[in-house]
């Protein structure tokens, strides 16, 4: 492990050790915050007695299936805009703005639309996503080296098969950057829309356990989604970081 | 009768102007040229830059339309559509990078409907002819430019192309590899009978590897002149030890030097 990596553990351990002192010693008081490796006890027990299974579960499924949608509807999508190039001029400033809109905000509308099931909370982290994806997909696409192109045309490639083959290929170091953007932006979501207005998921639990002071469900809980969360980036990350060793670029 | 036979590519009054865009003046970019290329010869043209070296190979290619004229190939007139036997080495580095040499070499081959023993035994072939067979396994930002530049031929060749497009193919190297890469090309020309159209900016490439060269004007670019080398098939880099070599270098920048200074005003008054 490089020297680099070492102390980033070593800053999170550090962290994670005085937060520990701090609990322990009485300067952060047990009913503020239990001590980190209480929390950490408390979500082993969560997990091995399957009480919040129903709710894990719900969340990280429609969560999966937000992020699916917003990465294969959001590549689709920044293929065609690049492809047409009004359609990219008339989208672009919509694009730049589009993250200072609270979509959260629509959630009522949403209800009402499609009533209290999980829909709207997939489609608030489906929305939440989608954008990154397309944005990054038109950054790779933008950066295709036309030698490239050019090399799919004497191949005899139809626009189809150029993406397919040659140009999502070249942008997938952009397509992961998006890519790990929806991971977090469809979590934030559906945990999000389930803090809001919802009678199950993981944010539901963890709402219902801080309106009850019940500290021993709720910081395990947002442990559990910060370690999945922190995984599935790390995991993207170390994917990345191959794909860009194997094309000369780290 | 017997001459039509042994013309392989042919350009009748070659014209190419890029519209102008956004309220700018169209370009007239080339021609008119008109040129037969023979079938199985080694033809280099040389030019100032910006001269539109590298849109003629686009024509030829299929890549670009002509705005006027005729290009034919093999008899079949192209129309800015890719023929069937015409295969392009680009002056820029055209590996995938997220491919290996092997999966590189065999991309084009793969979107044809030969068989995948074929496939294996012509990239076999090609690695072992451009000594490429211990990197197939690597990607290309494991090998040098020269190397990379390799790969590209080679993915060229295993479709067994009958014309040979190369647009500076070895610009980005060094002298002495562009020597030897040079000597590997004219054997790959003899191996495969090929008929070569060489786009280079070097004097002394076009020298040494050409049958013939052609010279063109600043832009729009025109052909000047056709100068006839002489070599033997079986040359070799060591040509460029002979005085024949000396001449015919100096005869080609006798040529150039009037338009590559006139390429040059053209550049500064643009600017």
């Amino acid at each position: 492990m490089k020297r680099t990596g070492i102390l980033r553990i070593l800053v999170i351990a550090g962290l994670i050790g005085l937060l520990e002192v701090l609990c322990r010693v009485g300067v952060i008081d047990n009913f503020t915050m239990p001590p980190p490796s209480r929390i950490a006890y408390d979500l082993w027990r969560i997990l091995i007695t399957g009480k919040f299974n129903a709710a894990i579960a719900k969340t990280f499924s429609n969560a999966a299936l937000a992020f699916v949608l917003a990465v294969t509807i959001g590549i689709a999508a920044g293929v065609i805009i690049h492809a047409m190039r009004p359609l990219r001029e008339a989208l672009d400033p919509f694009f730049a703005t589009y993250y200072a809109i609270p979509v959260l905000a629509f959630y009522p509308l949403l209800i009402i639309l499609f009533g209290l099931g999980d829909a709207p909370k997939i489609i608030i982290a489906f929305m939440l996503g989608v954008v990154a994806i397309i944005v990054n997909t038109l950054n790779g696409l933008d950066r295709v080296p036309r030698v490239l192109l050019k090399t799919a045309r004497m191949a005899r490639l139809n626009p189809i098969a150029t993406a397919i083959k040659i140009t999502l290929p070249s942008a997938t170091p952009y397509l992961l950057t998006g890519i790990k953007f929806a991971v977090a932006y469809s979590l934030i979501g559906i945990i999000g829309s389930e803090f809001v207005m919802s009678t199950n998921g993981i944010g539901f639990e963890i709402a219902f356990a801080y309106n009850n002071f019940d500290n021993a469900t709720m910081y395990p809980l947002i442990l559990l989604v910060m370690i999945v969360s922190i995984s599935i980036n790390t995991g993207l990350g170390l994917w990345e970081k191959m794909l860009l060793s194997r094309r000369g670029l780290r | 009768m017997s001459n039509e036979r042994h013309v392989h590519v042919s350009l009748r009054g070659v014209t190419k102007i890029f519209r102008g865009a956004g309220g700018t003046p169209p370009v007239h970019a080339l021609g008119p040229i008109d040129l037969d290329l023979r079938r199985g010869e080694f033809f280099a043209v040389v030019g100032p830059s910006g001269c539109g070296k590298s849109t003629l190979l686009e024509v030829l290619a299929g890549l670009s339309e002509v705005t006027e004229g005729e290009v034919r190939f093999e008899g079949k007139p192209i129309h800015g559509e890719i023929m069937d036997g015409v295969g392009v080495v680009f002056q820029e580095d055209a590996c995938f990078p997220w491919m290996n040499i092997y999966d590189n070499i065999a991309f084009g081959l793969r979107q044809t409907s030969i068989t995948a023993t074929e496939i294996e035994g012509r990239v076999k072939r090609a690695l072992s002819m451009m000594g490429l067979t211990p990197f197939a396994q690597s990607y290309p930002a494991q090998l040098s430019g020269g190397m990379r530049q390799r790969v590209c031929i080679a993915r060229t060749l295993v479709l067994q192309p009958r014309l040979i497009l190369l647009d500076e193919p070895f610009g980005a190297l060094d002298q002495q590899t562009r020597l030897l890469m040079g000597e590997e090309l004219l054997r790959l020309w003899r191996e495969t009978g090929a008929t070569i159209f060489l786009i280079t900016h070097a004097l002394d490439e076009a020298a040494m590897l050409a049958d013939r060269i052609g010279v063109m004007s600043a832009r729009p670019g025109r052909l000047l002149e056709i100068v006839e080398t002489g070599w033997a098939r079986d040359r070799d880099s060591r040509i460029v030890e002979t005085d024949e070599f000396g001449r015919i270098t100096a005869r080609l920048w006798q040529w150039l030097r009037g338009e590559s200074m006139k390429s040059i005003d053209q550049s500064s008054t643009a600017a």
